[in-house]
Parts: C-alpha cells; sequence; structure tokens
C-alpha cells in the first residue's frame, strides 16, 4: 500500500501588500493495492521457465517473471534428440555477434541450421528468439540492436523452411547479460540470439 | 544598489553557463575573468540564521525548513553558506532591522530570514525576506507561503526558489521531483521498479514493484504522468501511469511489435516512440487521446530516442543512417531529417533543453561515455563529464542542471544517479535509496 500526496495549488502572498492568504491542501490519496496488480508473465514464458533448471541456460531466475504451474514443457534427457535439452546443448539455443553487428558468420549459420532441423522435426514446438547486446552502448540503441539480431536469427530460420508463425522476437538490450564482466572477454558472450523453445503458442 | 549582489552573480551564471565566447562580454570585473580562466566560480556567501519560531509548536519545524532552504542553495555550487557558529549578530524577530555591519563583517552577500508558524488544523505558514548585505537593504520583497506540515519540504524548496531566482534572474528548480528506475541485485538478475522522489532524493516512493523490467519513465510536461517501457507482456511496450493514483495502462501501439523509447510533447498530447519490427526501429507518434499513430521515420536504419523541442515543432532523434549513431533534427511530423551531430565517436539520448537553445546527449568515444551539450544546430559541443558509462541525460526545469545515470565498471558494476551544471560543475551524487538509473525531471511543481 502506497500512499501518494498530491499538493494542489500552492501559491505565494506579498507580505507588504497582501490582505488574504492562500492555502494549498493537501490530498492523500491511497493507491488501491489492487491498481499495483500486475499481469503475469506471457504464458509463454512458462515453458521458458522451465528450461532455466538447465545449468548452462542463461535464464534470469526471475522468480516472478512468470508463474510455474506444472504446466510447462520437460527439458527431457540430453540424450533424447528430441527434447528441449538436447536442442540447448547438443544442436545450441545461441548464436554470437561481432561489435554492433547483426551479421550472421558461419559459425552462427551452422547452429541455425541445426535449429532449423530440429524445429522442422520437432513441429510441437515454438520459439521466441531473444536478441542480446552488450553494455557499451546506450539503453535504446541497444534495444534496437538486440532486435536486429534477433531478426537476422529469425530471418534465416525462415529461410531454412521454419513456419514463420513459430518463431517471435524480443529484445532485452544490455538488460539481460549472462557474463558480468567489463571486457570483451564477457561482451562477445553477451551479444547473442537465443533461442528459446515453447509449446502450443501460435498466433 | 540592490544591482550589487545581483549583478555578480548573474555575472558568475553568465560565466558558468556560457561557452567561452559570451566571457569576453563580462571580461571587465577582474574576479571573473579570473574565475573564467581558472575554471573556478566564487559561489556567492550567504547566511541563512535561525527561521524564528512564531509560535511554541513551530519550533522543530523553522530550523528543518531553514536547513532545506541552505542545502537547496548550497547544493547548486552557486552559493555558500557561512556556518553559523561565524555569526556575530542574529535575527531575533521576522522583520527587524537587520545589523547589515554585522553580516558584512562575517562577508554574508545575501542574508535570509525567516519565520515559521503552526496555526490551527495544523497549518504550516512560512515566510521569509531576503536582504542585500552590502546594499544594506532588503533584496525584493518579503513572501509567505501556506500549507500543510506534511508539504513543509516543498514549502522550503519554494522559499529555496523564490531566493534562487532573485539573486541569479533564473528560475529555480527545487521544488520538482526525479522519476527513476531504481535497481538492486548483480548485473545478470538485475530488479528494477519505478520510483519517484523529490529532486534532493526526499520523499522516496515506489511507483512499481520488480515482476518486470521497467525502464526510461518520462515525466508529462505537467508532471501528472509518466511515460516508461515494461516487460509485462514479456515483450517491451509502452505504458501510461497516473501519478496520484498509480494506475497504468498500455499504450496501444501495434500488436506483436516491441515499443520504447516515449517521450510526451510539450503539450502532454502526442507521444513520441520508437517501434521495433522486422528488426527495424523506426519513430512514430501518437495523439494519446484517439490512439492515431503516424509513422516519422522509414529508414532501414535504427531510429529512436525522439525528444520534442519546447515549441512541439521539431524533434529531435538518434540514428545509425550514415553508418553510426548520430543526433538529427526533424520536424514533428517527420520532415527534413538534418544530421546535427559531427564530431567523433558516436551520439545517442538526445534530450531538448526546456530553454530551448542546447541538446544535451550521450557520447561514445575511445571507450569511454560523456554526457555533453551542443547547440541545436550542432556548434559549440561541450562534454561535461566522462566515465566508463554515463547515459541518459534529463534537464531542471531551468535548464541549468543535467541529471543522469552512471554505471560503474566491472562484475560489481551498479548505477547511481548524478547531476552536473551545463559548464561541467558541481558534479555530485544524488541520494537514492540503492541502484538508480534512468532519471527524468519533472517541471516545476504549482
Amino acid at each position: 500500500m502506497v500512499a501518494f500526496t498530491k499538493l494542489a495549488a500552492l501559491s505565494s502572498v506579498i507580505l507588504k501588500s497582501e490582505t488574504n492568504m492562500l492555502t494549498y491542501t493537501q490530498e492523500k490519496q491511497s493507491s488501491g493495492a489492487n491498481k499495483m496488480k500486475f499481469l503475469r508473465g506471457a504464458v509463454l514464458l512458462i515453458a521458458v521457465l522451465t528450461l532455466s533448471a538447465c545449468a548452462s541456460t542463461d535464464r534470469f531466475d526471475n522468480d516472478n517473471t512468470a508463474s510455474l504451474g506444472g504446466t510447462g514443457i520437460s527439458d527431457g534427457s540430453a540424450s533424447d534428440p528430441t527434447s528441449p535439452l538436447y536442442f540447448q546443448q547438443a544442436v545450441g539455443d545461441r548464436v554470437l555477434f561481432s561489435v554492433d553487428q547483426s551479421t550472421l558468420d558461419s559459425t552462427a549459420q551452422a547452429v541455425l541450421d541445426g535449429q532449423a532441423v530440429w524445429l522442422t522435426a520437432n513441429s510441437d514446438y515454438n520459439a521466441i528468439i531473444e536478441g542480446h547486446a552488450d553494455e557499451q552502448g546506450t539503453r535504446e540503441y541497444n534495444l534496437a540492436l538486440g532486435a536486429r539480431r534477433a531478426d537476422a536469427a529469425r530471418e534465416y530460420l525462415l529461410s531454412k523452411g521454419v513456419a514463420a508463425a513459430r518463431l517471435k522476437v524480443v529484445s532485452f538490450g544490455k538488460e539481460r547479460p549472462i557474463e558480468i564482466c567489463s571486457q570483451e572477454s564477457c561482451y562477445a558472450l553477451n551479444r547473442r540470439s537465443v533461442t528459446i523453445l515453447s509449446t502450443g503458442l501460435s498466433s | 544598489m540592490i544591482q550589487h549582489m545581483t549583478l555578480r552573480l548573474a555575472a558568475c551564471l553568465m560565466a558558468a553557463m556560457s561557452f567561452g565566447a559570451i566571457a569576453g562580454s563580462v571580461a571587465q570585473a577582474a574576479p571573473l575573468k579570473i574565475e573564467i580562466t581558472d575554471g573556478v566560480i566564487e559561489p556567492l556567501p550567504f547566511a541563512v540564521p535561525a527561521f524564528i519560531a512564531e509560535n511554541s509548536a513551530a519550533g522543530e519545524m523553522a530550523q528543518k525548513i531553514a536547513r532545506v532552504v541552505a542545502e537547496d542553495l548550497a547544493g547548486t555550487g552557486l552559493f555558500r553558506e557561512i556556518p553559523k557558529d561565524a555569526f556575530i549578530s542574529t535575527l531575533t524577530s521576522f522583520g527587524s532591522p537587520v545589523q547589515y555591519a554585522d553580516w558584512k563583517a562575517v562577508n554574508a552577500q545575501a542574508l535570509i530570514g525567516g519565520a515559521v508558524s503552526i496555526g490551527a488544523g495544523g497549518k504550516l505558514t512560512v515566510k521569509f525576506r531576503v536582504y542585500d548585505v552590502f546594499a544594506s537593504q532588503e533584496l525584493g520583497k518579503g513572501l509567505q507561503f501556506s500549507g500543510t506540515e506534511a508539504g513543509w519540504r516543498r514549502m522550503a524548496h519554494k522559499v529555496a526558489d523564490a531566493v534562487y531566482s532573485r539573486i541569479t534572474g533564473e528560475g529555480g528548480y527545487f521544488d520538482s521531483r526525479v522519476v527513476y528506475v531504481s535497481e538492486n541485485g548483480p548485473k545478470n538478475n538485475r530488479k528494477k521498479r519505478l520510483a519517484i522522489m523529490d529532486y534532493d532524493g526526499a520523499n522516496l516512493q515506489y511507483l512499481t514493484d520488480s515482476r518486470s523490467i521497467v525502464l526510461a519513465p518520462r515525466f508529462s510536461p505537467t508532471g501528472d504522468r509518466v511515460l516508461y517501457t515494461s516487460y509485462e507482456t514479456g515483450f517491451p511496450r509502452i505504458y501510461v501511469l497516473d501519478v496520484a493514483s498509480v494506475g497504468r495502462k498500455i499504450l496501444q501501439t501495434q500488436e506483436g511489435t516491441m515499443s520504447f523509447a516515449p517521450r510526451f510533447s510539450p503539450d502532454g498530447r502526442t507521444v513520441v516512440y520508437s517501434i521495433s519490427a522486422g528488426g527495424n526501429t523506426d519513430i512514430y507518434r501518437m495523439d494519446v487521446k484517439s490512439g492515431a499513430a503516424k509513422r516519422l521515420t522509414s529508414a532501414p536504419s535504427i531510429e529512436t530516442a525522439p525528444s520534442f523541442s519546447p515549441d512541439g515543432s521539431q524533434i529531435v532523434f538518434e540514428s545509425d543512417r550514415s553508418g553510426a549513431q548520430q543526433l538529427y533534427i526533424m520536424g514533428a511530423n517527420g520532415s527534413d531529417p538534418t544530421r546535427i551531430s559531427f564530431g567523433q565517436g558516436r551520439y545517442g539520448t538526445p534530450v531538448w533543453s526546456p530553454r530551448g537553445d542546447l541538446i544535451a546527449f550521450t557520447k561514445q568515444s575511445k571507450g569511454r561515455f560523456h554526457i555533453g551539450v551542443m547547440r541545436v544546430d550542432g556548434t559549440e559541443e561541450r562534454l561535461l563529464t566522462a566515465s566508463f558509462l554515463d547515459e541518459g541525460p534529463t534537464w531542471s526545469p531551468n535548464g541549468r542542471v543535467i541529471m543522469f545515470m552512471r554505471e560503474t565498471q566491472g562484475a560489481s558494476g551498479a548505477s547511481s544517479l548524478y547531476s552536473v551544471d551545463i559548464s561541467g560543475r558541481n558534479l555530485k551524487r544524488v541520494r537514492t535509496n540503492g541502484g538508480a538509473s534512468d532519471p527524468s525531471w519533472s517541471p516545476l511543481q504549482n
């Protein structure tokens, strides 16, 4: 419960000529806690959070971004080629980018080729492609840069035959680094797109 | 004779704010010339004796209000408070004759006398007078503010704003607020939520919780609403928040896109913002009431961070259409985009000064970040700060001070708010509760 104070009509009066004194009043407005109600994270994220149990994942541990109702997908076993864990670890869920670039080098293309094959074979899954930037940039620009990177990965997957309705993009700009040092060794891993699997939703 | 003090500080201000060229016109005064070449401004010494408590209930309040007035003035870097233990005189009642010689002797050029009373129903009344000590006369007339006890800090800020205005000839900025992003936690799991506070860090309140990432809040021209970006839906979308009720609603931008970097027009009826779709980011404007949107840029490059001119006729923004981030100005409907930044490095986050004369920006050059200002035609660029990461300037209501975020380097890097005047002087950290980023300074309150 947060109380907010609104001060209205604060006025000043010149002493030597004043006759009437103006006052300002204070209104206490109790902000309804109900108005602070927040939308739950997109259902799509449920699948994402299930993946967060994996050791190598970069998903932030924002335990209230979405609610886990036990309805998420199972990671499966890394030895099962149809499992999300296999996609993440064996196929590779991410590609890296050069400074301020969104072009896909041959390494990135090879990873995305594998993703396309996997997504084609496992049509129950959809994906959200996250775009990220390192901390060397302004906030808005990095959001736009992350969007470029996510879209570059998406376009590549589309070109390999993955249906457009199965792939969404989101940019996190510089908000979610996985490596936290302020050196190129960390920056190189933060300039990435990550393909996050989800199930059941396509729009 | 009143001019004596006024002129002297006005000259200081000019020196502080000028871009070199103006310096010549005020160079006759010998001390001033030294100040310019040395890069040092001698702050004007002032004395604030304890405010008179006009009834017994007002004793503590009188002290607190006088303190805030003194802190406001000293905090500008343009004034220096004379410590009370140096005083050889006092003000015994409000409006009684002033022993100017006693104040001259302690070198107080400005003397501020005040009185406080608390009446029926907790009504708080603050009166003050400003004296030009060396001219031995009052500067302007006494003023009086009334309000509730809970609003005492605002009344103190009003007094300080009035004193600042009389002595500098400029509008004040103390009775204002800042909305920003409160940050906690490590870099790879940072929690962010919107917070609002007085310009000096007092009266902190949180406007959202930290479930979703929130970014870059921006005040409406009257300070009653805040635009910001939130990941509530899992994707960045723009919201409008009513400060008094904390109610908020999503800005109905195109479905399936990401929207961010919103700002109000000076009349509060229009929002400019960016939309990312298909990997491309462009600038749009929307009529807040009708929801009608218009696309203002359509280049394949990144166009973002739009900010209106104070008259609403133009928009400054950043674009990498030249190959790297640079600043451009276009008409409010997207006409005639013209590049204004040409220096080395990259320029982003432009914000038009409320006075209309300058544009503040973030500059990246040689691995460092700077907050800078330039004239609206791109000339007379001046960098005010330098650090590992300085970003996101916002203007004080009078266009004399800039607040921004500074983030420290490394794995334990954290953000905080700083302010600096537009000459690059008086750099200081702004008090916040924990980490802080993305400040937006409100206009002066009514």
